[in-house]
């Protein structure tokens, strides 16, 4: 890659300085967690025992990490080949997602070792964290499976390579059962505390209205990361790879945009199920107004605009608003509709340092896809495992 | 002779349903779980209690606690509400409640759920509701995810916060090993006056019954505990209604277990159909595209036949 000696030459980049700064306060703010303990590092409490490191590392991060199983699933299962380019992005975002979720566990939980405890010693099985956990421990290892062919290509492995993609329909099935299974179980996780979660955000629905809404992140993630992918790493990509992202952003922001709909009937019907309605009126039923119109029944019409008028421009900033919105939804149901019951001197409000954290371990997650996308077959077929057709489309590409 | 056969099989027919009891108490069904039989309790009468904090001081003692930085006698702790904390398993607090010329007190630590929320929250299995009542945790295989803390609809159970690698859960245990020797928990043995009263659980809802019956006025017509959240080993009985004590009144009766057994229920269900309905998908689509390239042939063949015959 000619990239190599240029990033070999200019060690002190905006983006080395930048990231490296924030690895470097990670690393300090580390050491701080496992010598002194969560009480130095952040703001929990006996009434708050989860924070930002579940509400974002944990919640958002798992629903952001959808892509994986939404575009494989589209592509392999339900025969969408014209996304085909769009999977192994969609499917090392995912990787990366999960790999930083386990890794942002670790600094969450009293004791990380003992993290496969539930599976070895003793299994918790009436837990809906036990399923969380036994989901998250698979589909991490399905993700890896799904993603090694671009390692195992740039390595030169052919035989290992030739095995991992023939494993890729049934892999496919697996990551659909398992992600369906512990998408919804994060959402579910709550369902045990209707004293402590605001009314309007708990419902029995929760694990649905969680896995619908993974399936809008995940397609909002998918065009969100490739509008990032081509403004950043365009000479990493192929024409077959530039030809299909329009279609890519149109097709998903389409399916985007009616799986917002049916997500937006499906709260509607939560609040109609819990009888909810004079709720909306109070400052906490406004913030849930702000929510369902602004983050959910309005991306859906934007995204329905930009298809129709073919404005990929509203479509990509549309993306982003519903990654906002995810965003919003986990951190309302688990930190800031949570405990609404509490006199205000009691609530939660994250740590610096928590909030370091979790920047520290995006940038970790920036710093390995960039790692990656600039040596590995990820936003191009690597030649020597094309299909001839391709090939003759898509050498111009290749430097 | 007889008496004595009919004892045994009392016995057996007790061992036999206590051994099926446990396992089916987690299924959602039509099975309704009261407590193991014969298992212990606790009544708190807050009319009786005057605040003298005895229980916490003995809680401290038995539980080998750190001492707090002000002493037990101190009563003006009481001024400030608190909840349990990882150095105190069991807090007295105060409640001025207008109409009643003297405050209030309440004793507030773990209730012992019949179907505790936090054993069915907990992934590893730390916390064990034992025959006797009391609901025990095993810091050995704890993980310090915290999800026992979220689940806990009283909001007990607290975190060693500053232990960086050892960190745990620290309640109250209803002074299990003490129960297993034969003594009484240390809070009822220290209680000065009749406001805790060790019991089984079934006698105690009776005491408080009798008390209702015997002082009329006195207290309000519910005991708290009986039903709450399935039920618990604690019991309470008060002059004023529970809310004004700082208890939820709002909690309802289903056990913790069976909010969440639905959404368990329907991981078989994903499992089973998942991979049938996916493949379905894929084999419809995949079928598409081999007609597709069927009739993509056919026009082609055709095409060219009809080439053929031009020439």
């Amino acid at each position: 890659m000619p990239d190599n000696t240029m990033a070999a030459k200019k060690l002190f980049t905006p983006f080395n300085v930048v990231s490296g700064s924030i690895i470097i306060a990670g690393i300090v703010i580390t050491i701080m967690r496992f010598t002194m303990g969560l009480d130095a590092v952040t703001n929990l409490t006996n009434d708050n025992p989860w924070g930002l490191w579940i509400g974002f590392d944990l919640l958002v991060g798992v629903a952001l990490a959808a892509g994986g199983y939404v575009t494989s699933a589209a592509v392999y299962l339900f025969g969408m080949k014209k996304y085909h380019s769009a999977v192994r992005p969609a499917v090392l975002t995912g990787f990366l997602g999960y790999s930083l979720v386990v890794f942002a566990l670790a600094y969450d939980v009293g004791i990380p070792w003992r993290l496969p405890y539930p599976f070895l010693i003793q299994q918790g099985t009436t837990s809906l964290l036990f399923e969380v956990a036994g989901c998250v421990a698979l589909y991490l290892t399905v993700l890896f499976l799904e993603f090694v062919p671009a390692p195992l290509e740039w390595l030169g492995f052919k035989k290992a390579r030739e095995l991992a993609v023939k494993l890729t329909l049934a892999l496919t099935v697996l990551g659909c059962v398992l992600s369906t299974l512990h998408q919804s179980s994060l959402g579910a996780l709550f369902l045990i505390a209707p004293s402590k979660l605001h009314p309007l955000w708990y419902s029995p629905y929760l694990p649905v209205f969680f896995f619908i809404s993974s399936i809008i992140a995940g397609l909002s993630m998918v065009i969100f990361e490739s509008t990032l992918s081509h403004h950043y790493f365009a000479d990493k990509m192929d024409a077959a790879h530039r030809r299909e992202n329009e279609g890519v952003t149109l097709g998903f922001g389409k399916s985007a945009s009616l799986v917002l709909a049916g997500y937006f009937i499906i709260k509607a019907m939560g609040i109609a199920g819990g009888n909810n309605w004079h709720l909306l009126g109070t400052s906490y039923g406004l913030w849930f107004l702000v929510e369902l119109l602004g983050f959910v029944a309005l991306p859906s019409f934007l995204y329905a605009v930009g298809v129709r008028n073919r404005d990929l421009k509203l479509i990509k900033w549309t993306s982003a608003w519903t990654v906002l919105g995810i965003i919003i939804n986990r951190l309302n149901v688990s930190l800031i509709a949570f405990n609404w019951h509490l006199p205000s001197s009691q609530r939660y409000f994250p740590h610096w340092m928590e909030i370091a954290i979790s920047v520290f371990i995006v940038t970790v997650g920036i710093v390995v896809f960039r790692f990656i996308v600039t040596r590995m077959p990820i936003f191009y077929e690597h030649p020597e495992y094309m299909d001839i057709t391709e090939k003759t489309a898509s050498t111009e590409a290749i430097p | 002779m007889s008496i004595s056969r009919r004892r045994f099989l009392r016995w057996l027919g007790a061992a036999g349903i206590g051994s099926t009891i446990g396992k089916s108490a987690f299924a959602a069904g039509n099975k309704h779980f009261e407590g193991y039989p014969e298992s212990y309790g606790i009544l708190h009468d807050i009319t009786q209690c005057v605040g003298c904090r005895s229980c916490e001081a003995a809680c401290n003692k038995v539980n080998k606690l750190p001492v707090p930085d002000r002493p037990f006698r101190e009563l003006s702790v009481l001024n400030e509400k608190r909840r349990t904390t990882a150095t105190a398993y069991t807090v007295v607090n105060k409640y001025e409640v207008p109409g009643k010329k003297a405050p209030l007190f309440r004793k507030s630590q773990c209730n012992h759920c019949l179907e505790p929320a936090c054993a069915s929250a907990c992934f590893v299995k730390a916390f064990k509701k034992t025959e006797t009542g009391a609901v025990t945790y095993d810091p050995s295989v704890c993980v310090g995810c915290r999800y026992c803390m979220i689940a806990c609809p009283f909001e007990i159970p607290a975190y060693l916060y500053d232990e960086p690698l050892a960190p745990r859960i620290m309640k109250c245990t209803m002074c299990y090993p003490r129960l297993m020797q034969g003594q009484l928990p240390a809070c009822v043995e220290a209680c000065p006056k009749e406001a805790l009263t060790f019991g089984k659980r079934e006698d105690l809802i009776n005491i408080a019954r009798e008390r209702f019956r015997k002082y009329p006025g006195r207290y309000i017509d519910h005991i708290y505990g009986e039903t709450e959240m399935g039920g618990t080993a604690w019991l309470y009985i008060s002059s004023v209604p529970f809310s004004e004590i700082g208890m939820r009144e709002d909690l309802g009766v289903t056990p913790a277990p069976e909010l969440t057994a639905g959404a368990l229920s329907a991981v078989p269900v994903v499992v089973g159909l998942w991979p049938v309905l996916l493949m379905g998908i894929y084999a419809i689509s995949k079928r598409k595209e081999v007609i597709f390239q069927q009739e993509l042939d056919a026009l082609e063949e055709d095409a060219r036949s009809r080439n053929r015959e031009d020439i």
